[in-house]
């Protein structure tokens, strides 16, 4: 329990140094946000709304560094973001709500589901080293290997098109509304095969490579030649024996991964046009919105704080030798 | 002298890989294990000892193949069983029921994920699945006891427990299914003196209990000399003498096993000298011609470079059962 206790100690000070350095990034970005605004509008805009704009993005208080601060820190505490100044006036918490969802459910689950798949073939693959299974392996390396913008653009290139089943951007049919409706949902399942294919197939190849190669580890254990020779069945010494304990390095990477889930993968939602968190932030860094910036930086930093610490709670209930008693 | 056989190994030899790469880590290899005794085999490394024992119990991890041979197992009133012509279920059956094994690694022998509990019971629930849930806790809680170890150490994790309490709770999940056979590879080799010598009292003790046979592996021939009937060397893949513990320990005959009891000062009796054995294991890919023990033997003549000598009973000699492969001793009828 200590030991608990020790880890949430150590997780909620990261999150706090996590959260300064969130503070001071944007600010080391050279520009402003109102120079970028007027960039954009091409100089169509007079000193009078430079000024307003200025005032409106509280620009203008002239604060110290340390009164700005502690003002993002009450900000924080109270759950407020700040109001995006690319989605102006929409506040951030608001961008965030509108894009997290698409993120993590296309990112999330394909996550999961290539962590799953690739463990499942790491194991057989490591477990009947050199069968067709085992030779699947330079193939999902070389697909792990390619750029991943390269890879999608060559699916949409192939596999969309003028009538085509499978549409070549976006998250939704553009003029639906999103909701709980039979026709959005089945929009935006359509929207998200082929994103969610080419993420599949471009990291699946990394958890098997390491599974397999785990296996082939561990079956070169002691304990595995007890297990034959105690006469248990072949799946048994296999699944509770072999990959119970090669899983246990990939239980880390998959809390990493996990925790990339929110910011990890922009290309994926820049190729595809997909409305997630990456999108926004490219979005957001070409706008100079620092609240934003922030935001989705804070959501990314927690969510692999988060996915660390969940890790690390796996490993403990997998792994017995990384349980201190007391 | 009984002979009343619970295992027969006729002519078994072991290759490491296939075809012209092969290597033969075990030459032709007959040995025949009594009911109710403890026979040792002794040897240095990479001379086939433990390949034996993992191709005997068909455990060899790929490339090593079985490439000649049988091993008979005499079931206690039954018909024997070749072992090597078992069907993977049947191996699986045959498999720790009749012919446990306590591996060399007390360290690694145990799934470190696991507790012994677990470890002890999924061997019951594997060979005797219609055992009630109650009956194997107090089954494995038994085994335990057996072995000294107290029963709070059955939620125990392996990395909770020291070499020597993993190397017993080995023993006792060996004798889970009381087995006729335990084959005890380099069982002690990791542990200290003294936990070796008290893991092989309990041996000893619980040997005389369940009445098993014991095929111990060893490179210690110290050790068989004092707890084994008989005892057979092996150098280079073959057997070159087998004969009574005693008898071999007094008297040997080969000089390889000769040289093996002059490797280590014996506690009583006179003093004898130490002079261990010169050069090095031979090279399996490249065996000397004849005795592949000539160029390391400081009594080898004529013949030895030349024809292999045959394991047999020796012409010059009487008295008990003993066989040894040497052109010193020629035996007694090639015929045999």
């Amino acid at each position: 329990m200590s030991y608990f206790l020790r880890r949430l100690a150590f997780y909620v000070f990261t999150a706090w140094a996590a959260l300064t350095i969130n503070f001071f990034i944007p600010r080391l970005i050279p520009g402003d946000p109102v120079s970028a605004l007027v960039n954009g509008m091409r100089g169509q805009i007079d000193p009078a709304q430079i000024q307003s704009l200025t005032v409106l993005f509280g620009l203008d208080k002239k604060q110290s560094m340390w009164e700005q601060y502690t003002s993002y820190l009450a900000q924080l505490a109270r759950g407020d973001l700040g109001i995006s100044f690319g989605n102006f006036p929409l506040p951030v918490s608001e961008v965030l709500t509108q894009a997290l969802p698409w993120t993590l459910l296309l990112i999330g689950v394909t996550t999961v589901l290539s962590f799953l798949l690739g463990t499942l073939l790491g194991v057989f693959a490591g477990w009947w080293r050199g069968s067709w299974i085992d030779g699947l392996l330079p193939a999902t390396t070389f697909l792990s290997s390619i750029p991943y913008f390269w890879l999608g653009l060559i699916a949409v290139a192939l596999f969309t098109g003028v009538g085509s089943f499978l549409p070549a951007s976006g998250g939704y049919e553009p003029g639906l509304v999103p909701g709980w409706s039979g026709e959005f949902i089945d929009s935006a399942l359509r929207h998200s095969l082929l994103p969610a294919a080419t993420i599949i197939v471009a990291s699946v190849g990394g958890w098997l490579l390491a599974m397999r190669n785990m296996m082939v580890t561990v079956t070169a254990e002691d304990y595995i030649t007890v297990a034959h020779a105690k006469g248990l069945s072949e799946r048994r010494v296999m699944m509770n024996y072999a990959a119970r304990n090669a899983l246990l390095p990939s239980v880390s990477g998959f809390g990493m991964a996990l925790g990339l889930v929110v910011g990890g993968t922009f290309l994926v939602e820049y190729v595809f046009s997909y409305p997630g968190i990456g999108l926004q932030m490219l979005d957001a860094i070409a706008k100079h919105d620092y609240p934003l910036i922030q935001g989705i930086f804070l959501v990314v930093t927690l969510a692999v704080l988060a996915a660390n610490f969940l890790a690390d709670l796996a490993y403990m209930a997998l792994d017995p030798r990384t349980r201190k008693e007391g | 002298m009984k002979t009343d056989p619970v295992l027969e190994i006729k002519g078994l030899s072991v290759d490491y890989g296939l075809g012209n790469q092969a290597v033969r880590a075990v030459r032709d290899v007959s040995l025949t294990l009594n009911r109710g005794e403890v026979l040792g085999l002794a040897g240095e490394s990479g001379s086939g000892k433990s390949t034996l024992a993992y191709g005997l119990t068909r455990l060899l991890p790929p490339p090593g193949v079985v490439s000649a041979g049988k091993v008979i197992y005499y079931p206690p009133g039954g018909e024997p069983v070749d072992v090597l012509s078992l069907t993977p279920a049947g191996l699986r059956e045959f498999r720790w029921a009749e012919t446990s094994i306590v591996f060399q690694g007390a360290m690694n022998s145990l799934n470190p994920v696991y507790k012994v509990s677990t470890q002890l019971i999924d061997v019951l629930e594997a060979h005797q699945p219609g055992m009630s849930r109650q009956a194997r806790t107090a089954r494995a809680r038994e085994l335990l006891k057996m072995v000294g170890i107290s029963e709070d150490r059955l939620d125990a994790y392996p990395h909770q427990l020291s070499g020597g309490m993993r190397q017993r709770v080995m023993i006792g999940m060996a004798l889970a299914l009381e087995p006729k056979i335990v084959i005890m590879d380099e069982p002690t080799t990791a542990l200290d003196v003294v936990m070796q010598r008290q893991i092989l009292r309990q041996l000893v003790d619980l040997r005389k209990r369940f009445d098993f046979s014991v095929l111990f592996i060893t490179h210690d021939l110290s050790l068989l000399v004092e707890f084994s009937d008989r005892i057979a060397i092996m150098y280079g893949g073959r057997i070159v003498e087998q004969a009574p513990a005693s008898v071999l320990y007094r008297d040997s005959l080969h000089p390889y096993s000769d040289g093996l009891l002059h490797s280590f000062p014996a506690l009583r009796g006179p003093r004898r000298d130490l002079v261990g054995i010169p050069g090095s294991p031979p090279d399996l890919r490249s065996m000397p011609s004849g005795c592949s023990f000539h160029p390391r033997c400081p009594k080898a003549f004529d013949p030895c470079s030349v024809d292999v000598p045959v394991l047999g009973t020796p012409a010059d000699l009487q008295g008990p059962a003993r066989k040894v492969a040497c052109w010193l001793h020629p035996i007694r009828n090639s015929a045999d």
